[in-house]
C-alpha cells in the first residue's frame, strides 16, 4: 500500500486540486504563498518530484536549515579536517556526505589523499564493528545530524561500552531542530507563510515539540512525510490553513509521527547527550541547540580525548549557503551557482551534500541545456 | 545521509535487538533498540542510518489514502 503513495496517477489527480487552491491563496495574498521545508530529505524529495515547477507562479517552495552537513559551521568542518590532518594514527569514520565538504584550506577527501585515514560508514553501528575488528586502531566517528541520527550515535557509544571497546570515540556535531526554528522564525526579515516540518525528526521528537511554530509565531505548520503523495498532502493542508486564516501545527504524517514521538529514542538521547551552545552556518551561535556527550561519557568523547584548537572561520568566499539555509535566497540567486560552483567543484557544503539545496536544485531543476 | 528508508520486517530477534527488513528488494539487518512496540514479520519500519526509528502504522496510511479519495471526489 505504501507504493500507492508514489502512484503518479493519484499524484496527478491531487495536483489538479492543489493548483487551483494555490492560485486562490496567491490571489488573496497578492503574491504566491511561500512555504519552507527544513529537512534535507524533503529538499531532495521535492526537487525529484518536480513539485516546485508544477506549482511555479502560484506557490514557492524554499529550503531552510534542514541539511545537517550544510548547517555545520565552517569552524567545525575545519576542526575535523585538522584532526584528520594532524593524527594519521586515528581512523576518522564519517557519513559519506562529509568527505568533500570544503574546509577553509582542505577537505577530508584531500587529507585522505595525503595519508589521513578516513572511512565512510552508512551507520554508526558499522563504525563500532570496525573498531571491534581493528583493536590496534583508534576510531573517531563524526556525529553529524539531527534528532534522527543522535539516538543512533548514542546507541553506538552504548554498544562500544558494553563490548568493552576502548578504541571508539564520537566527535559530536549533533544539533536539534526546534531551537534553530525558533531562531529562524524570530527573524523579522523572514517571510514565510507556512512550514513543512521534518517527518523523521518529528518521529523522534513528536508533533507536540513543534506546537510553538503556530502558537508562538502564528505560522501554519504541517508535519510532512516524504512520498510524493505525502508532500502534496502537507502542501494542501498548509494552503487550507492559509486560506482559512488559521495557524496550527498539524500532523500530516500520522502513520509514523505520534504526539509524544519516540520516547525510547528521546530517553537515550537525553541519557548520552546534553544541550550546548553551537554554531550553525548562516545562523551563528544558537544557544542550547547542540548536543555534546555528557561528562560521564567523556571517555568516548573525541572532543575531550583528541582536542584540536581551530578558530571559527568565515564561510568560503562568495558562498551564500548561509542565506540559502535561512531561506533568504534560492540557490540560483547565488552568483556562483552553476558557474564557479557545481557538484563536481563545490564551493560550499550546500552543493556537496546530496541533501543540500544547491545540489538538489542543480541536479533536478536546473535546465542544464542552458549551461 | 539523513535518508529514511521504509522496510518490511522479515525476521525479528528481540534478544539481540535486530530485525531483517526488506526495502526495494534488498534485505538488511537493522537495530531495533529504539522500537518499543511489538514487531512481527510483515510490519513496516522506518530505518535511519541502520536503526529503526519508528513503526509505520499501515492503518493510518490506508486512512490517509481514503481521505484523499474523499477530497478528490468532493464537489
Ligand atoms: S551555489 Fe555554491 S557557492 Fe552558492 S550558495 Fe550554493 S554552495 Fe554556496
Amino acid at each position: 500500500m505504501l507504493n500507492k503513495l508514489r502512484d503518479p496517477e493519484l499524484g496527478k489527480r491531487i495536483l489538479a486540486k492543489l493548483v487551483p487552491l494555490a492560485q486562490e491563496v496567491a490571489g488573496h495574498l497578492g503574491r504566491p504563498a511561500i512555504f519552507m521545508e527544513v529537512c534535507g530529505t524533503h529538499t531532495m524529495a521535492i526537487a525529484r518530484s518536480g513539485l516546485r515547477s508544477l506549482l511555479a507562479g502560484s506557490l514557492e517552495l524554499r529550503s531552510g536549515p534542514g541539511c545537517p552537513v550544510c548547517v555545520t559551521s565552517q569552524g567545525d568542518i575545519d576542526r575535523v579536517i585538522a584532526l584528520a590532518a594532524a593524527r594519521h594514527d586515528l581512523v576518522i569514520g564519517t557519513f559519506g556526505d562529509m568527505m568533500r565538504v570544503p574546509g577553509t584550506n582542505s577537505s577530508l577527501e584531500q587529507e585522505r589523499a595525503r595519508g589521513a585515514r578516513v572511512e565512510i560508514f552508512y551507520s554508526p553501528a558499522e563504525a563500532v564493528t570496525f573498531a571491534a575488528g581493528h583493536p590496534q586502531d583508534e576510531v573517531v566517528f563524526l556525529g553529524v545530524g539531527f534528532e534522527t541520527t543522535a539516538p543512533a550515535v548514542a546507541l553506538s557509544v552504548a554498544a562500544a561500552s558494553s563490548r568493552g571497546l576502548e578504541n571508539y570515540a564520537v566527535l559530536s556535531f549533533h544539533k536539534t531542530v526546534p531551537l534553530v526554528l525558533e531562531n529562524l522564525l524570530s527573524d523579522p526579515e523572514l517571510k514565510i507563510d507556512g512550514l513543512l516540518l521534518p517527518g523523521h525528526v518529528c518521529t523522534v521528537t513528536g508533533r507536540r515539540a513543534f506546537d510553538f511554530v503556530a502558537t508562538k509565531y502564528n505560522v501554519p505548520a504541517v508535519v510532512a512525510g516524504f512520498e510524493p503523495v505525502d508532500l502534496m498532502k502537507a502542501v494542501y493542508l498548509l494552503l487550507k490553513q492559509v486560506a482559512g486564516g488559521r495557524a496550527e501545527t498539524v500532523n500530516g504524517y500520522p502513520r509514523l509521527v505520534r504526539e509524544e514521538g519516540n520516547n525510547k529514542a528521546k530517553e537515550i538521547m537525553r541519557e548520552y547527550f546534553e544541550p550546548v551552545n553551537v554554531q550553525w552556518r548562516g545562523f551563528g551561535e544558537v544557544p542550547q541547540s547542540g548536543l555534546a556527550l555528557r561528562d560521564s561519557f567523556s571517555f568516548y568523547d573525541a572532543a575531550v580525548r583528541f582536542p584540536v584548537d581551530v578558530a571559527e572561520s568565515p564561510p568560503p568566499r562568495g558562498c551564500a549557503c548561509g542565506d540559502v539555509l535561512k531561506g533568504k535566497i534560492v540557490s540560483s540567486d547565488c552568483p556562483l551557482f552553476a558557474r564557479k560552483c557545481t557538484p563536481l567543484q563545490p564551493v560550499g557544503p550546500c552543493m556537496v551534500s546530496t541533501e543540500g539545496a544547491c545540489a538538489a536544485y542543480y541536479q533536478y531543476e536546473w535546465p542544464k541545456a542552458e549551461v | 545521509m539523513c535518508l529514511g528508508i521504509p522496510g518490511k520486517v522479515v525476521e525479528v530477534n528481540r534478544s539481540e535487538s535486530w530485525a531483517v527488513v526488506e526495502s526495494f528488494g534488498v534485505r538488511k539487518k537493522v537495530d531495533i533498540a529504539l522500537i518499543d512496540e511489538d514487531l512481527v514479520p510483515g510490519d513496516y519500519l522506518m530505518v535511519h542510518a541502520g536503526y529503526a526509528i519508528g513503526k509505520i502504522d499501515l492503518e493510518d496510511a490506508q486512512i490517509s489514502l481514503e481521505l484523499w479519495e474523499e477530497i478528490l471526489h468532493a464537489e
